[in-house]
């Protein structure tokens, strides 16, 4: 049941207990135990929500950064990580394969506040070598969700 | 005027599903439930292919068979899911849907006057093709306490010496009803001993729900006097890329080949290469689509419990079928009545044949919350019908 559940709450996590329960062919107390298993495990992790921004008055940009750094002794990349994603204007960040080490995805109320904080905070950190930023012009699709078009139900309504 | 019409044709009654198409598709705000294709739409790898196919210039005709990776392909995958090869050089046809391999199935085997026996409620096409082709359609009416098996004694009572070949519809639709492999056990015996054939159309076959489907191709001396039928439209959901296939002894295959290729010439080219990569890299497509009707399907068997509506727990395909005999009216009274007074839409049980009266198909293609929405509906109706049964 644990994939299947995981599945489910991935797309929609605000699905009625009763409900997650009747779908998944089991009893309401065992989906309570096992989400509250899940989440003591660290494996849902969260429940969040998403919001497509665009659509609201509230003006938001966000930017992916490559950032290429000097692993430090000991610690690989994971300090330098640590040291990034501790800023609240930090929403994800990656070691990354490939031509730079880590991604990190920014969001900030404008343009300028985030390329000032590529400037100022993150280029300026001593294992930092170079940094690249990448606005983000527009999302057609985050986690799974295509945010541009709507579910039409074009079939004939009865059919054999 | 002279008669210019077919005798035969003008014989064979329209499906009951059209009438009923008719009168939803002048609705416009009507749910329905009455939709018997999936709704997901093709997994984009398999679209992609065919486009791909397209942009190569793939656009002319394949060999009449099909093309040969594709036949390969098929004959890999029965191998894989039923443990039972077939050549791809002549005894593989891929054909324009299911359907068109229903048609020239029977057909290809038929003599006039022959019987073929068709257990009902089951897809509308098996007893207008048997008529077509000459032969004398013998219903076997499935029953509810038997979950709509088809059992040995039914068959056997069914069975005179003009039986050519059987018609085996599962996983069914409408009833959603399954055979399993002792099921199959029980009437692969009687289909020996009287020595006659099997046309079993296992369109259905990667949507089942308890156990992994078994073919009556699997049972000892059945591989030999079966048309095997399945395609891409349930799995893969690709019913309008309009295309299935046959797998059978090469006597069979040769025959229907000749049908095909006159009638038909070859499947749409570019549906077969869409086709090649589904059986490549569907599996997991296949199998996220399974999990999401099943839930669906406790979704709906909890739903009708709670309202008490009486329903064997089907185990395949996407469709419930559940029993209205309490409220004393026809299938097609409920489903009419349901139509105009909630606004959704559910086909008669009576348009997969007569024994489908006292029930009614509800297709479960269709996403939870729409799902949740009708079945709020039906639950108002039944309990307004109740009380109106009380009075």
């Amino acid at each position: 049941m644990r994939e299947e559940l995981l599945a489910i709450v991935e797309r929609n996590s605000r699905i009625d207990l009763k409900e997650l329960a009747v779908i998944l062919g089991v009893e309401e107390v065992d989906v309570v135990n096992e989400l509250a298993a899940l989440e003591s495990e660290g494996i849902i992790c969260g429940y969040h929500t998403m919001i497509n921004w665009e659509k609201t008055s509230i003006e938001k940009v966000s930017a992916l950064i490559e950032v290429r750094v000097t692993p430090q002794r000991g610690q690989g990349f994971d300090s330098i990580a640590e040291r990034i994603y501790k800023y609240p204007e930090v929403t994800s960040v990656y070691l990354i394969s490939g031509g730079y080490d880590l991604l990190v995805s920014l969001e900030g109320k404008s343009l300028k506040e985030i390329s000032s904080f590529v400037s100022d905070k993150l280029s300026t950190l001593d294992s930092v070598l170079s940094t690249a930023t990448h606005f983000i012009l527009k999302k057609y699709k985050d986690h799974g969700t295509t945010m541009a078009k709507k579910y039409e139900d074009t079939r004939e309504k009865v059919t054999p | 005027m002279r008669n210019l019409l077919s005798e035969k044709t003008v014989s064979l009654k329209p499906s009951g599903i059209r009438k009923f198409f008719d009168i939803v598709s002048e609705m416009d705000d009507a749910i329905s439930l009455g939709v018997g294709e999936p709704d997901f739409d093709t997994p984009w790898h398999i679209r992609d292919e065919g486009i791909y196919s397209l942009e190569k210039g793939r656009t002319f005709y394949t060999s009449n068979a099909g093309l040969k990776e594709l036949k390969e392909e098929i004959s890999l995958y029965t191998k894989r899911k039923q443990g039972v090869t077939y050549d791809p050089a002549n005894e593989v046809l891929v054909t324009v849907g299911g359907s068109e391999a229903i048609d020239i199935g029977l057909r290809a085997v038929v003599n006039p006057g022959d019987e073929v026996l068709i257990p009902q409620p089951s897809f509308v096409s098996y007893e207008p093709c048997a008529i077509m082709a000459g032969a004398v359609p013998v219903i076997i009416e499935l029953k509810a306490e038997n979950e709509f098996r088809l059992t040995a004694q039914e068959l056997e009572e069914a069975i005179t010496d003009k039986t050519k070949i059987l018609v085996l519809p599962f996983p069914n639709n409408p009833t959603g009803a399954i055979m399993e492999r002792s099921d199959l056990e029980a009437i692969a015996e009687v289909i020996r001993k009287h020595d006659i054939l099997v046309m079993s159309d296992e369109i259905y076959a990667e949507l089942t729900y308890k156990e992994k489907h078994i073919s009556i191709i699997e049972i000892e001396g059945m591989r030999e006097r079966t048309i095997l039928i399945n395609g891409f439209s349930k799995a893969y959901a690709m019913t309008g890329w309009r295309l299935g296939y046959a797998c059978g002894p090469k006597e069979i295959i040769e025959q229907m080949l000749k049908l095909h290729q006159f009638a038909i010439m070859c499947a749409p080219t570019t549906s077969q290469y869409a086709a090649v990569e589904a059986l490549r890299n569907g599996d997991e497509d296949v199998a996220e689509m399974r999990t999401a009707y099943n839930q669906r399907r406790r979704y709906l068997m909890h739903a009708f419990r709670e309202m008490g509506l009486e329903c064997f727990e089907p185990f395949g395909a996407f469709y419930v079928f559940p029993c209205i005999k309490e409220f004393g009216m026809t299938s097609e009274e409920f489903a009419n009545r349901f139509l105009a007074e909630e606004k959704v839409a559910v086909v008669p049980g009576t348009a997969f044949g007569d024994c489908g009266e006292g029930y009614l198909r509800i297709s479960y293609a269709y996403s939870l919350d729409n799902l949740k929405l009708a079945i709020g509906k039906l639950a108002h109706f039944v309990e307004k019908l109740r009380k109106e049964r009380q009075e």
